[in-house]
């Protein structure tokens, strides 16, 4: 994401490919529909979100004391807990597990935290081999891209640039597309990587308080075959993965698969609550940044994420200008709210990147009011200044014209004067709305003046 | 003051200033339906398949006929120790790079998505289910419940170092959205179903 | 009863037949109707633009203009809607706040309050209708495809009885057109795509006219439309269901 384009101007570049802009919206509208057939197999479902959403509620609202009673737990099973403060401390940490351990050569299985705190880069910089094992993730290391979506990381990709990528890196045979084809050669290429890495990183999907333990979901088996044969494993989480009791898993597991891409459940289900006799387990709890959301009344709720991607399969404007257009670790509307809260100015943008149709809203399952928190945070951005000057001038002197019905009035029949007499200035490339669209027609009377003659009060007037 | 204090002197002063009631989870997983049948649909419907043994022999009849009996097979039934290997538990689980199936056994299957929960105490090693290239699983008909809300009320407290719930064999359609079974762990999954 | 006629000010300005169509529409099914002359607008643009700050001339002017009414009746979702959820007076917050509950979408205003279920008239054409979203989903006009509830659609109710009216199924049931307010010109390329899909849908229906209870989506549709050289004509639900009253 080391792009400098605004949303808009990247979602403008997309736009230019209309062919690919409808592979990449009709393949995720199709991802929605697939939630939406699991959904409608549960009659309880809207009951379930309730309770997700009650459940994160709580979390939220006694945090500190999940995570005291979950360290003291975990530790209890002889797993090792570490706090980081921030990215950098985050990378630091893992940093010295590998240096600890006099290894530098890791396998690493899906973590958008890490991809928020960017510890491949880091730790490349340190000399560390990372290989990222899930297909998705390893497609796009390949191409040295950013994954663009949080749980379909290479959606951006057809099958033609998985294999030319994979015959660049992988050796495989020019020109064959096949997934079936492409999917064995990772295989092969991976399975050797998780044979020999003795350091294996994954991330956390569930945090439990009452067990010290964690659960980490995958289809593919890969964040198991790198644990479960590394010496070191290290889970690293953002502190607001927590929930209370094992027994709230059952909400979030039916939840979770069937959000994200309309499956009853992921492959595996992995509970990770001792290490293996002899070999480590450690957990990095991170903040970077969500203690601060998390006093922010307005946008506390952006907390409760679960990371299933429903919010981006559902949205129109992502799925017609890609994640990468987001410059953001995690894309899309949950990425719109959480993102402002890391870099104020870097992502201001990207509040506005919406219709607020309330879409996203209605499809998580933990019922975060995402619609309402982007209206929300556009005000907080124009308050500390992240708006264009322009802007503020315009919105100010429309705020004068419609304050006062005079000034409506005469700028409202003005403006209909120019566009009949006049419509050159007014149709033309200056004008973004004319870009695509014709202007509305002029009618030749407003409604208030259509009313003043045949309106209610003009007739009893006549009559009189 | 270290990151952890730091941190959660942080937290507690961000959090709402009251606690929240969690809630009930006892009305949720009440919906009847049959629940063998939506097992076996759902895993079908996954990648995986089933079988329906009387006992273990009938098994190990189906393993001979279906299966490469040459390739290297290992179990954690002893029952199965005609056709499989019983004693690999302490070995480095490296060594088991080669091994064509792995059967096991689980606690209990879950219908709504025909989910498996084994823990480390059925799996002999925790790598066993994964590094293999084929698994099958055997389960008792009367040990299926109905969703997960069930299926959590009987681990309940179990003690276990590992476990997972294993639902279909390994997949991803990571490329271009087209399915494809086999990714990293198994690439089929067999269930007995016993009586 | 005195009903307040709210009209959008782009309404007001640009599609007059509509602020009639409502006009006349609701005279016909019995109700006192008035337009206070000195309305102008609720302030959306500027509040879903991050300037709510800017609004207070606007809720100001809508409280004096709307204050002496029973009912306020809108022929516009979004309008509705930013009224129904940010209407304000820090001088006067609890009439705000009655007022807030006074505001209805037209279609709505006609099922649930005037409890008018059907409409009979003629409208023989192949139509296809336009869910728009803060409508739909902000105020719950129609059941919204998210959801796993039983469906329901105050606005296709109301067209239910209009003989000869061939209502389309689309497949993409409740997807946004894209106007997005001032979202429409800052992010001009995804907003006329998705007016495109939009269309483009209808169109595979052979829809003749497409409506809704927005004319803001219908303004956008209709600019779309008309470059494209398109023969669907726009038409907003008022102006149907009043033709054939």
């Amino acid at each position: 994401m080391k792009n400098n384009l605004e949303h808009s101007e990247a979602a403008a570049i997309f736009n230019k490919d209309v062919k690919r802009v409808d592979w990449h919206d009709e393949t995720l509208w199709f991802v929605r529909e697939k939630r939406d057939k699991a959904a409608h197999q549960i009659p309880e479902w809207e009951l379930l979100r309730e309770t997700a959403s009650q459940i994160k509620n709580n979390v939220l609202s006694n945090i500190h004391d999940y995570l005291v009673e979950f360290e003291s737990n975990a530790l209890k099973n002889g797993i090792i807990v570490h706090w980081a403060a921030n990215a950098d401390e985050h990378n630091k940490i893992v940093h010295s597990i590998m240096e600890k351990h006099g290894v530098n050569q890791m396998v690493k299985s899906k973590s958008m935290l890490t991809e928020e705190c960017h510890l491949n880069e880091y730790l490349s910089e340190k000399g560390i081999d990372v290989i990222d094992s899930d297909l998705g993730e390893r497609i796009v290391q390949l191409r040295k891209e950013p994954p663009s979506h949080i749980v379909l990381p290479a959606i951006h990709l057809k099958k033609e640039d998985v294999s030319e990528t994979f015959h660049e890196h992988l050796g495989t045979e020019k020109g064959n597309n096949d997934p079936q084809y492409l999917t064995e050669a990772a295989r092969l290429h991976l399975r050797d990587t998780f044979l020999t890495r003795k350091v294996a990183l994954t991330g956390v999907n569930f945090a439990i308080a009452e067990t010290g333990e964690i659960v980490v979901c995958t289809n593919e088996g890969n964040a198991d075959m790198g644990a479960h044969l590394a010496d070191v494993h290290i889970a690293c989480m953002g502190f607001e993965k927590i929930i209370p009791q094992r027994k709230h898993l059952s909400v979030f597991l039916r939840l979770l698969a069937r959000s994200a891409t309309g499956q009853p459940i992921t492959t595996f289900s992995s509970h990770f609550k001792k290490p293996r006799d002899g070999k480590e387990i450690h957990i990095v709890i991170v903040d970077n940044g969500r203690s601060n959301q998390l006093g922010r009344e307005d946008f506390r709720n952006s907390l409760k994420c679960i990371r299933c991607g429903a919010c981006m399969n559902t949205c129109p404007v992502y799925r017609r200008s890609g994640g990468h257009s987001y410059h953001n670790a995690v894309a899309g509307p949950i990425g719109s709210i959480l993102a402002p809260n890391l870099d104020m100015s870097k992502n201001a943008d990207l509040p506005f990147a919406s219709t607020l149709c309330g879409s996203c809203t209605n499809v998580c399952p933990v019922k975060i009011d995402i619609h309402d928190q982007l209206y929300k945070w556009r005000q907080v951005l124009v308050k500390e200044g992240h708006s264009p000057l322009g802007k503020t001038i315009a919105m100010n002197g429309m705020a004068t014209v419609l304050a006062n019905p005079m000034v409506f009035d005469l700028a409202g029949k003005a403006g209909r004067f120019v566009m009949k007499n006049m419509p050159a200035l007014v149709n033309n490339s200056l004008n973004p709305w004319y870009k695509q669209r014709e202007m509305p027609a002029p009618p030749e009377e407003s409604f208030r003046e259509w009313y003043k003659k045949n309106g209610k009060e003009s007739k009893a007037k006549n009559n009189e | 003051m270290s990151s952890r204090a730091s941190i959660l002197e942080k937290i507690k002063e961000n959090q709402p200033a009251s606690v929240t009631e969690l809630p009930i989870l006892s009305t949720l997983g009440l919906e009847a339906f049959d629940v063998l049948e939506k097992y076996k649909t759902v895993l079908q419907g996954i990648g995986g398949d089933f079988v329906e043994v009387k006992d273990y022999d009938s098994v190990i009849d189906f393993v001979k006929k279906n299966y490469a009996t040459n390739k290297r097979m290992i179990t954690t039934i002893p029952a199965l120790a005609e056709i499989a290997e019983t004693d690999w538990f302490n070995d480095d689980p490296h060594t088991l790079e080669n091994v064509e199936l792995t059967l096991v056994e689980a606690h209990f299957g879950v219908a709504e998505n025909s989910a498996l929960w084994v823990t480390d105490a059925l799996l002999g090693q925790r790598v066993a289910p994964f590094i293999t290239q084929y698994l099958a699983i055997i389960v008792h008909k009367k040990d299926i419940v109905a969703t997960m809300h069930q299926a959590y009320d009987r681990i309940r407290n179990q003690e276990y170092g590992f476990g997972t719930f294993i639902a279909g064999p390994s997949k991803t359609a990571d490329i271009e959205q087209s399915l494809v079974l086999g990714a990293h762990g198994a690439r089929g999954l067999i269930v007995f179903l016993m009586e | 009863m005195k009903i307040g006629l709210f009209i959008p000010c782009y309404v007001d300005q640009f599609y007059p037949k509509v602020a009639i169509a409502t006009y006349e529409l609701l005279q016909k099914l019995g109700c006192d109707v008035h337009f206070p002359m000195k309305q102008t607008c609720c302030g959306q643009p500027m509040a879903n633009s991050g300037y709510a700050h800017l609004t207070t001339g606007c809720d100001t002017n809508f409280i004096a203009n709307f204050a002496a009414f029973d009912y306020i009746v809108c022929p516009s979702g979004s309008c509705t809607l930013h009224v129904k959820e940010h209407l304000h007076d820090a001088n006067n917050e609890a009439l705000a706040s009655q007022m807030r509950k006074r505001v209805f979408e037209l279609t709505e205003f006609i099922t649930d309050v005037l409890k008018v279920e059907m409409i009979s008239g003629n409208f023989p054409h192949r139509v296809g209708l336009h869910q728009s979203c803060h409508g739909q989903r902000g105020l719950k006009l129609s059941q919204m495809t998210e959801l796993n509830a039983p469906f329901f659609s105050k606005p296709e109710q109301l067209l239910k009885g209009i003989k000869g009216l061939d209502l389309v199924s689309l497949h993409r049931k409740d997807e946004c057109c894209g106007f997005g307010g001032t979202f429409c010109v800052t992010e001009e390329a995804i907003s006329v795509k998705m007016g495109q899909d939009r269309i483009k849908d209808h169109e595979a229906q052979k829809v003749e006219y497409i409506t809704g209870f927005d004319m803001s989506c219908l303004m956008h549709l209709e600019g779309i439309l008309k470059r494209q050289k398109s023969s669907i004509k726009i038409i907003h639900i008022a102006e149907i269901l009043n033709a054939t009253v």
